[in-house]
């Protein structure tokens, strides 16, 4: 091949340079689009993950009624911004203390005194409690779906050739707002740290005197209240129905696992790589497999290191 | 003091299992000489809405049946089957909540525990596949008019039969639409995306649409198979655009239709034609993704302005919007039919034993002008059982509506092309 070093040969050789270069450049907008699709998808997902992880670090349960909390949650914030015209961004502080007050309640009705009961009963009663609420909604709310039609955070916002989907931004930032304010409350808090006690040995803590029933109740409602703050964003883009909760209750549950039982940071870490896994992993191997993806690397966390990426050790 | 608890455990157990029990048997109290239908629906779960959607055509048309109606449509006129003294139809239904294996543990309770004499319903082909396996097993008929694999009849079974055109037909007209506005606007739309959820139904369009897409000189850019419960379809969306497709043809269910829409608005993606089924039938869809929803072009047996033509779809539509409060959806328009075949079978063979009813449905021969669908009749394949009269519509939401835009004959409305920008 001729390579021209005359002026008019160097343009030539620029101008057919163009569209190559083009072609290269889409190329790397379309995993840096990708890549964050996976991060808002991930720190979403981690919203609902937090929770989860923080319950079953202190009381050793796995609240598999979390999905249902969720929706609960989006219900919440729907019917706030139907009838009193609150957007769902802003009405989240008070859905998630909303939530907060519903998970203490919970706590002391039903889950503090299965918590005394057998084994499968402590595994039972929180799967039980979701397919109630489910259902429930379902009775109460008919099983047809709503949406926010237009939320203040609606909208794309370009940066360079890359789509940031707002609503979503703004579920990412407020899961993160979430994660700081739990990980300052567990570790600088009075509070905080005799939960901590609770989660490393139960009986020690209750001989130094810290009250495990009320701060039992306090860590679940602070459990759903981040489920509450994750359903809350979730409603400003997402649909509504009855079931919505179920996939993000499934999906916060591996990224759990694989974050590491009872860390909240581990949780959050978990759900962004799992974001990224079934965006990035979806796009280069085949969308279909995408959660299968999923499931493959939280398997070879599971045996590579089985108490997950951040994950105590500690029962 | 543990198997004390386990006990107690047990009685709740057993209690909740005797309530739903209860709670579950819909009609309560019946009398006997009632004539036993089940139909299976997913009642809850994922395509609740779909199911409940679906279950009040089935009522509809029982009310019709039982009834006196003045009205030129078979049964309307007499209360119940004529030749059965006028003995009333009765439904019962099972909620098979979109899962294969319950629907299938529904259909065998429906027949072993409900007595039913036939079966009807589904929607989903996935779960009408292990349902229609329950009843050729108990040797009861099923008459399907909502589910469209076309592996379903493909088995050679002795008691099903099906009304609805299978996928293979539907695929082949979705791809006449698209050659039809290829001529009439006097363009080329080569580059063909498929776009489908991957259980038995969506892969099977997808698999009739590629078949038929290489007949008719399509070229496939993408085929991208997805989970109809995907929490964000970024990925799929992003190797759409990649692929820059003319035509993209969506095979979704309700929930999935949502979210693509969403996502393919906020990624821009814009192809000249789009095309969907099932899910963007669903009136959730438009009320939830709004002006979003608009041009697509959707796959349909069922569109009320074929009130033009038939001016029996709007008279059946007051009876449903007086009951329902809204217009009768296409997917309630489908389910509507099956009892009318089956009660039709049930009033020649004038008999309730499932056999007979079997032998009466092969001989169906129902004329176009006593349905409300566009097909020319009803009237089974002796092999397949397929009926053979079937065809298909496309409808385009246009100002929220659903207008019949192909084939061309039947169009109420002129299509609109190509599908214009998202903020409109």
């Amino acid at each position: 091949m001729r390579i021209p070093v005359d002026p008019p040969g160097f343009l030539a050789v620029k101008a057919s340079k163009l569209p190559v270069y083009a072609h290269i450049d889409w190329g790397d907008c379309m995993f840096l689009q990708l890549f964050t699709g996976g991060l808002l998808l991930g720190c979403i997902y981690g919203l609902v993950a937090m929770g989860l992880s923080l319950i079953y670090g202190v009381m050793g349960i796995v609240n598999f009624a979390h999905g249902a909390f969720v929706m609960l949650a989006m219900y919440g914030s729907f019917w706030l911004y139907k009838f009193l015209g609150l957007d769902p961004v802003i009405s989240s502080p008070l859905i998630a203390l909303f939530m907060f007050g519903f998970g203490v309640a919970i706590y002391h009705l039903i889950i503090g005194k299965v918590l005394k009961g057998p084994f499968l009963a402590r595994l039972l009663v929180t799967f039980g409690l979701g397919i109630f609420f489910v259902n429930l909604a379902q009775f109460l709310w008919s099983p047809d779906y709503k949406m926010v039609q237009k939320s203040i955070t609606h909208g794309i916002l370009m940066v360079g050739p890359i789509f940031v989907e707002l609503p979503k931004l703004a579920a990412s930032v407020g899961s993160l707002v979430v994660a700081g304010l739990i990980y300052w409350f567990v570790r600088k808090t009075k509070t905080g740290l005799a939960i901590q006690a609770i989660s490393i040995d139960t009986q020690a803590a209750a001989l130094m005197g810290i009250n495990i029933q009320r701060l039992n109740a306090f860590a679940f409602g602070l459990g759903c209240a981040s489920a509450g703050a994750a359903g809350a964003f979730l409603a400003s883009f997402y649909y509504i129905f009855p079931d919505v909760g179920t996939m993000f209750g499934l999906v916060a549950l591996v990224a759990v696992a694989l974050g590491g039982f009872g860390s909240t940071e581990g949780a959050l870490i978990g759900a962004i790589i799992i974001g990224i896994i079934e965006t990035v992993g979806g796009f280069i191997v085949g969308s279909e497999y995408k959660y299968a993806l999923i499931f493959v690397a939280y398997l070879l966390i599971v045996i590579i290191r089985p108490r997950g990426l951040l994950g105590w050790g500690a029962d | 003091m543990h198997s004390k608890q386990v006990k107690r455990l047990r009685g709740y157990v057993l209690i909740t299992l005797v309530l739903a029990l209860v709670l579950g048997v819909s009609g309560g109290i019946m009398a006997q000489e009632t004539i036993k239908i089940g139909a299976v629906y997913p009642l809850t779960g994922a395509v609740a809405t779909t199911g409940a959607d679906c279950r009040s055509g089935v009522e509809l048309a029982v009310d019709i049946i039982n009834g006196v109606y003045d009205l030129d449509f078979p049964f309307a006129k007499a209360a119940g089957i004529p030749n059965l003294g006028g003995a009333k139809i009765e439904v019962i239904f099972g909620d098979t909540r979109g899962d294969p294996t319950q629907g299938m543990a529904e259909t065998e309770r429906l027949i072993t525990e409900e007595n039913v004499v036939t079966v009807v319903g589904g929607y989903q082909s996935g779960v009408v596949k292990t349902a229609t396996m329950a009843s050729e097993r108990l040797q009861v008929p099923y008459v399907l008019s909502d589910a469209t694999s076309p592996a379903l009849t493909e088995r050679g079974f002795k008691w099903f039969f099906r009304v609805i055109p299978h996928d293979g037909i539907q695929a082949k007209n979705a791809l006449e639409l698209v050659k039809d506005i290829e001529t009439k606007e006097d363009t080329v739309l080569p580059n063909l995306a498929i776009l489908w959820e991957n259980t038995e139904w969506g892969a099977n369009v997808a698999l009739e649409i590629k078949t038929w897409a290489e007949e008719c000189g399509f070229k496939l850019v993408a085929d991208v198979p997805y989970t109809y419960r995907a929490t964000d379809v970024t990925s799929e969306v992003l190797k759409l655009k990649a692929a820059k497709p003319d035509v993209i043809i969506h095979a979704a269910y309700v929930s999935d239709a949502i979210l693509f829409t969403q996502t393919m608005k906020a990624m821009d993606i814009r192809p000249k034609v789009m095309i969907g089924m099932a899910g963007h039938l669903d009136p959730n869809y438009l009320n939830t993704v709004g002006k979003d929803g608009e041009y697509f072009f959707v796959r349909a047996v069922y569109g009320l302005d074929l009130a033009t033509r038939k001016p029996m779809v709007e008279k059946i539509n007051e009876l449903y919007k007086a009951k329902y409060g809204h217009d009768m959806s296409p997917n309630a328009a489908r389910s509507f039919t099956a009892p009318f075949v089956v009660a039709d079978a049930i009033n020649r063979a004038a008999s309730t034993k499932p056999e007979d009813i079997r032998q009466a449905l092969a001989e169906t021969n129902i004329p176009g002008s006593d349905l409300i669908s566009p097909y020319e009749g009803v009237k089974f394949d002796p092999v397949t059982q397929d009926n053979v009269l079937g065809r298909s519509l496309y409808l385009q939401v246009q100002d929220g509506q659903f207008r019949v835009v192909w084939p061309f004959e039947l169009a109420a409305v002129p299509y609109v092309y190509p599908f214009p920008e998202w903020d409109r």
